[in-house]
């Protein structure tokens, strides 16, 4: 393959969140190969690529099918929400229907190419004015005509001409397993300057989907697994959502954190866009702690959204009335959205997802989640990890302050799992912890990380009662309170590096 | 009424499309000669008609007559193949074997 002299354009594939890991698209005027197992989202993706192209570009689209029906591919397009008839009747979409007749059998006497081929996709792209062409699948091609060289041969042509064609171009192959050679037969190999992987991976009985930017013609992109999720009437969502838009906080502006003291432990309280962390052990407070935060920000005017993984609705509302806080009254005058779910009703992605609409959809300038540890129970290591920098960056992005919970194992500290995760993402981090004082078990809380600005770092005894937290004097004379959290103060010094990711 | 129909699909005037339709010629005349049609279609001029017949490779060649369609791919290099692919009868060198068929 004769190497570009200038560097190729990218064409948006307008998939949210899939030009932000491949900085800005597909090569435009290129054909790239989508691999992937069976199941792993490959003619949802290909769909996709085209019905952006029409909906969000006006980019007409030539859809050619090796293997699904016709009819089976409007279904499945109808129930990701495209109208691909529609499209059809409006000239914008054209399927090239090179699926096997079924009561053929065809028999191969002496050479042939595919000449026919390039000639009904050649016509069709120009009758539309096609910028986007899919090839579904080529795996299905080799299993029709039985000589791979020859096919190798041929598929070779196909892909030059729709480079001569100038339309970018997805060709989709099947790979045997999940981390082997990207396909079966080297299909590949043919256009290896561009190379996407799917995997739908099984991983501690949970199932996990990516996509990796194998290979870009040597372009930069972001390396990597990344997860995505198939939403009914959206199609693939890629979630670690414009990583590179995360910026460093712009914002001076303070908010309050519902409570007076630890305001001046944070000099004034939250930066208006940042990310903080409570952690502490069960029962410690941070409940009280976000329905404060909440509180504070509707009595000033914000709109807030307070998302609950650990309590019913009914739990929460009563909870945060023993405290003195009225957040049904709050609900009621619009300021609050209130959303109460179980982690196990969904899969992590789909939470992503649903978080993410909520919070669009209400445009709150506060959202407390309580708590990241039960989501953490419905994924893996590698799934969470993704899922808070993905819900991070997008909070940040938003210029939403927000207020994260997250539960430590042991009752006198140590990190969570989760934590670790956040730490470097996390503006600030809040720790609450039980501590042993004179034959009496107390609370104590420090600020222990507060991005850009001076805090009081001192470990302040706390109590609660019926009008919520009152933050009191320091503990005097004890060492140790924070229990394990010296690894994770460490942690916290090394994260700085990985947030460049 | 021809006895065969073939629909023979080609892609521009090359070497392998001439290849084709010499062979499928040579194989109706000394096969089955007044007994046959032959049609030829260049996808470049009538790619539309390479989507009816959902055409992927050229040269194709479907036999139309008798029923049931039949689908052969290549040049048809080996007529011997060929013959057996479209099922025509051979009566090269024995003209009285046709007797006896219908």
């Amino acid at each position: 393959m004769i190497a570009g002299s200038t560097t190729p354009r990218r064409l948006p594939t307008g998939i949210a969140g899939l030009d932000q890991i491949m900085l800005g698209g597909l090569p435009a005027e290129r054909p790239t190969v989508l691999s992937g197992t069976a199941g792993s989202g490959k003619t949802v993706f290909a769909l996709q690529f085209l019905a952006e192209g029409i909906r969000q570009f006006n980019e007409p689209g030539v859809f050619v099918t090796f293997e699904e029906s016709t009819v089976d591919l409007r279904q499945g397009g109808a129930s990701l929400g495209f109208d691909i008839q529609g499209w059809e009747d409006e000239g914008q979409w054209v399927f090239v229907d090179a699926s096997p007749v079924p009561t053929e059998d065809d028999t191969v006497v002496g050479s042939y190419d595919f000449g026919a081929l390039v000639a009904r996709i050649e016509h069709a792209a120009k009758r539309t004015g096609a910028k986007r062409v899919c090839l579904d699948s080529l795996g299905a091609v080799y299993d029709r005509f039985r000589d791979p060289s020859v096919v190798r041969l041929e598929l070779f042509k196909v892909a030059s001409a729709l480079k001569a064609m100038g339309v970018t171009s997805l060709l989709t192959v099947e790979r045997p397993e999940e981390f082997g050679p990207i396909s079966r037969l080297g299909v590949e190999e043919f256009v290896a300057d561009n190379v996407l992987v799917l995997r739908n991976v099984l991983e501690r009985e949970k199932r996990r989907r990516t996509i990796e930017v194998l290979k870009f013609r040597g372009q930069p992109h972001r390396s990597g697994e990344w997860l995505f999720t198939i939403v009914d009437k959206e199609g693939i969502v890629v979630i670690p959502i414009s990583l590179m838009a995360l910026r460093p906080h712009a914002s001076s502006e303070r908010v309050t954190t519902g409570n007076a003291v630890l305001d001046s432990m944070c000099s004034g309280g939250f930066y208006r866009d940042s990310v903080v962390v409570v952690s502490g052990p069960t029962g410690s407070g941070k409940t009280l702690m976000t329905s404060e935060f909440v509180a504070a920000g509707a009595a000033s005017g914000e709109r807030c959204v307070l998302l609950s993984f650990e309590e019913s609705l009914e739990q929460l509302l009563r909870n945060a009335a023993s405290w003195g806080i009225d957040l049904g009254a709050l609900e009621r005058a619009g300021k609050l959205k209130i959303i109460c779910e179980y982690p196990e009703v969904a899969s992590l992605e789909d939470h992503f997802v649903s978080m993410k609409e909520v919070i669009e959809e209400f445009s709150p300038q506060r959202v407390a989640i309580d708590n990241l540890s039960a989501l953490e129970r419905i994924s893996t290591g590698r799934g969470i990890r993704d899922f808070i920098i993905g819900l991070a960056s997008f909070l940040k992005q938003r210029e939403v302050t927000s207020l994260i919970t997250s539960t430590t194992t042991t009752l006198l500290g140590g990190p969570s799992v989760t934590e670790s995760h956040i730490s470097t993402l996390a503006d600030g981090i809040i720790l609450l912890r039980y501590v042993e004082y004179r034959s009496e078990v107390r609370r104590g809380v420090v600020v222990l990380k507060m991005r850009g600005a001076a805090h009081d770092k001192q470990i302040l005894e706390f109590t609660i009662d019926d009008h919520g937290l009152h933050i009191g004097e320091p503990f005097r004379g004890l060492s140790g309170i924070l229990g394990l959290t010296r690894s994770l103060t460490a942690e916290l010094d090394l994260g700085s590096d990985s947030s460049s990711l | 009424m021809s006895s065969y129909r073939f629909r023979l699909f080609v892609t521009g005037e090359t070497g392998r499309s001439h290849q084709a339709a010499d062979n499928l010629r040579e194989l109706c005349e000394t096969r089955v000669a007044g007994l046959y049609e032959l049609e030829v279609i260049d996808v470049l001029d009538h790619p539309e008609r390479a989507e009816e017949d959902k055409i992927i490779a050229t040269p194709t060649v479907i036999r139309l007559v008798p029923l049931p369609l039949k689908r052969v791919i290549g040049d048809l290099s080996d007529l011997e193949l060929a013959a057996m692919a479209f099922d025509l009868p051979d009566n090269r060198g024995a003209p009285d074997a046709e007797v006896g068929r219908p």
